[in-house]
């Protein structure tokens, strides 16, 4: 047997090639578990209340306020006019679902194919999934006129007998997103239950024991457990990445059953999947560069794992850009005077041309950058890139919303949008929100899933000489 | 005596050594037994005979009940209860009813996955015999738990306590049921 294992050894690769381990360090369970808990555990350090607050105001006095103020006044408060029916409020919920779609790829569908890195990104990214739909789900509730009319969106029995319209992809979206936004919470919560548990054992006081244990449910730990829970999580998992192409794909169906040139073509599911994807690679840069070094995270979180999200980034900014490339080819290939009018006028218009070119330099020029392994290993410049992402990405939905509506068929229909104070307060709003919910995430519940970053360790494999097995069994 | 206690525990240390003492209180003949870890450990439920987890059926069966189910809805809101002709289209129709349905099919398996999970586990509950054994905090952290049952036929407290000894379990102990 030791000639087979000499042999083996002969074969390995050589060090250079050798992939570096998920988790820097070698470190022992015990050691892991104090480190990811130790912010939940610890003083609020100052940079978290410097954040907080000003994320804090956004999200519970400017929303709100922006909120009344809208519903009380009515939709004229936006910029929204005819013909350009559709403003920020569209432009923003699709960004917002948008961003949502890395997180489950991340956490679901490199479940799925056992990408082991994963286990260290997996829960920060469901997170972002998880707050990003709320506020994208709050986008199609305030953008109909009298928002107190919401729930004629659900088939609920009235004296009326009065149904939704279910041939409608707009209906299709009501149910598409509240499913979204319940099955992702469902799957983040389910693998937050065993360091949920985890923080029940460790707490020092009755009232933590108390809370942890009540959101625990009473997890053991238990193999039994462990059994049904690892069956509950792979299926959740596989429905998980069913809806990462789903969603979007309905939200680009809102669009691409109309008649507007511009919106009008079969590629838009795809098109939204793609943007959504790509979109959401750049949050969670975003999020994770800075969360890294700020918790200490540096031996879990590595360079390695950024290095891959980029490489996933280029992989969707290349998809975007056969995608743009395909949708001025078929606008010129159709020979329809319309959508060749939309399509030369994205970048050669006199109105919105240069939101054709952010969204073309941004999304498929800069992205190159990432070809290089030195550009992924500059930080900084990643996350530049990111937030760059970020705002091409906004422009794309601006430029499809915007640049289709607002010249179309008729030129005595043409018209002029521009956002008022609201719009962008609106959406301040959304993000105040947004960073509100993910810091008062990393101050309560561990950003990284403790027991599967554990479980993951080359000690945790029970047929493996690190995880105590000894030698051959007869 | 036996009604009073839940079981003994033994403490271990690694992955590795849990299973092959697992394994041997599976041959020693005993039933009624556990393994409590931080993290699942691989080949477990083999030792333990676990088979498949029902799991997965939940969600079959509360994604496909919906599914039928959105059906059934759209058929009767749009076709049956308030037929309107929308642009000369059929009034139901497998294409445009195929989408919510599948979308809540989706909805409602993730919820019986989750609901599955948790009946199965018989959670939540607000305690567990096994919460005052203090060693047993460290489940969640690093170490590895056995605990054979007080009910399991074979159970007596000096034969038990020598097969956890023998096997390398280390601060065995009784563990009380005060429920």
């Amino acid at each position: 047997m030791t000639e087979v294992a000499d042999n083996l050894k002969s074969l390995a690769p050589p060090a250079e090639l050798r992939r570096s381990p998920n988790i820097i360090g070698n470190r022992s369970f015990g050691f892991l578990t104090d480190k990811l808990t130790a912010f939940n555990e610890g003083k609020t350090p100052l940079w978290w209340w410097i954040m907080f607050f000003p994320a804090a105001f956004c999200g519970t006095i400017v929303l709100p306020t922006m909120l009344i103020y809208k519903i009380s006044t009515g939709v004229g408060v936006w910029g929204n006019n005819h013909p350009v029916m559709w403003g920020w409020d569209i432009i923003n919920f699709v960004w917002w679902v948008g961003v949502a779609h890395a997180g489950t790829l991340i956490s679901a569908m490199l479940f799925l194919t056992r990408q082991h890195w994963r286990t260290a990104i997996g829960r920060a990214a469901e997170a972002m999934t998880v707050f990003s739909v709320m506020m994208a789900g709050l986008y199609p509730g305030i953008h109909v006129g009298r928002s107190w009319f919401d729930w004629f969106m659900f088939p609920i029995p009235t004296y009326e007998g009065m149904w939704p319209q279910f041939r409608s992809p707009l209906m299709w979206d009501v149910f598409a997103v509240n499913t979204y936004l319940i099955v992702s919470t469902t799957f983040w919560y389910m693998g937050l239950i065993p360091d949920l548990a985890l923080l029940r054992d460790r707490s020092k006081t009755r009232v933590r024991k108390f809370l942890y244990g009540l959101f625990a449910l009473g997890w053991t730990g238990s193999a039994r457990h462990w059994h049904n829970y690892e069956k509950a999580y792979t299926v959740l998992a596989g429905l998980c990445t069913l809806l990462v192409f789903t969603v979007s794909s309905i939200v680009g169906m809102d669009f691409a059953t109309s008649q507007i040139a511009g919106w009008h073509a079969t590629i838009f599911p795809l098109y939204f999947v793609v943007g959504a994807v790509y979109c959401g690679f750049g949050m969670i840069l975003v999020l994770l560069i800075p969360l890294r070094k700020l918790l200490h995270l540096e031996n879990i979180i590595t360079q390695r794992h950024i290095d891959r999200v980029c490489k996933l980034t280029l992989l969707s900014s290349l998809a975007i850009g056969y995608i743009y490339l395909m949708e001025y080819f078929i606008a010129w290939y159709s020979g329809d005077p319309y959508e060749r009018w939309v399509f030369s006028h994205r970048l050669l218009g006199t109105t919105y041309w240069y939101g054709g070119w952010i969204m073309i330099l941004v999304n498929v020029g800069m992205t190159q950058l990432l070809w290089f392994k030195k550009a992924r290993a500059n930080l900084k410049l990643v996350f530049c890139i990111a937030v760059l992402i970020n705002c091409g990405m906004w422009f794309e939905r601006f430029v499809i919303i915007v640049g289709s509506l607002y010249q179309d068929f008729l030129p005595a229909n043409w018209g002029y949008y521009k956002q008022t104070w609201v719009d962008v307060l609106t959406f301040v709003g959304t993000l105040g929100v947004f960073f509100m919910m993910y810091l008062l995430f990393i101050r309560f519940v561990p950003m990284v899933a403790v027991s599967e970053v554990k479980g993951i360790t080359p000690e945790a494999d029970p047929h493996h000489p690190p995880g105590g097995a000894k030698g051959e069994k007869p | 005596m036996s009604e009073k206690n839940y079981g003994l525990i033994a403490e271990f240390d690694s992955p590795a050594a849990v299973l092959q003492a697992a394994e041997k209180t599976r041959d020693a003949g005993y039933r009624r037994w556990d393994v409590f870890s931080p993290f699942p450990i691989h080949g477990l439920d083999k030792v333990m005979g676990l088979g498949n987890s029902l799991v997965g059926w939940f969600a079959f069966l509360f994604g496909a009940g919906a599914f039928i189910g959105t059906m059934l809805l759209i058929w009767y809101c749009n076709a049956f209860d308030y037929p309107l002709v929308v642009g000369g289209k059929p009034m139901f129709s497998a294409p445009m009813s195929f989408v919510p349905s599948y979308i809540l099919l989706v909805l409602a398996a993730a919820l019986g996955a989750f609901i599955g999970m948790v009946a199965l586990n018989q959670l939540p509950r607000h305690h567990h015999p096994l919460f005052k054994n203090k060693r047993f905090e460290l489940v969640s952290r690093d170490k590895f738990f056995l605990v054979i049952g007080s009910t399991d036929l074979k159970f007596s407290e000096t034969e038990t306590r020598k097969l956890l000894e023998e096997i390398g379990g280390t601060h065995i102990e009784l563990v009380e049921d005060d429920e």
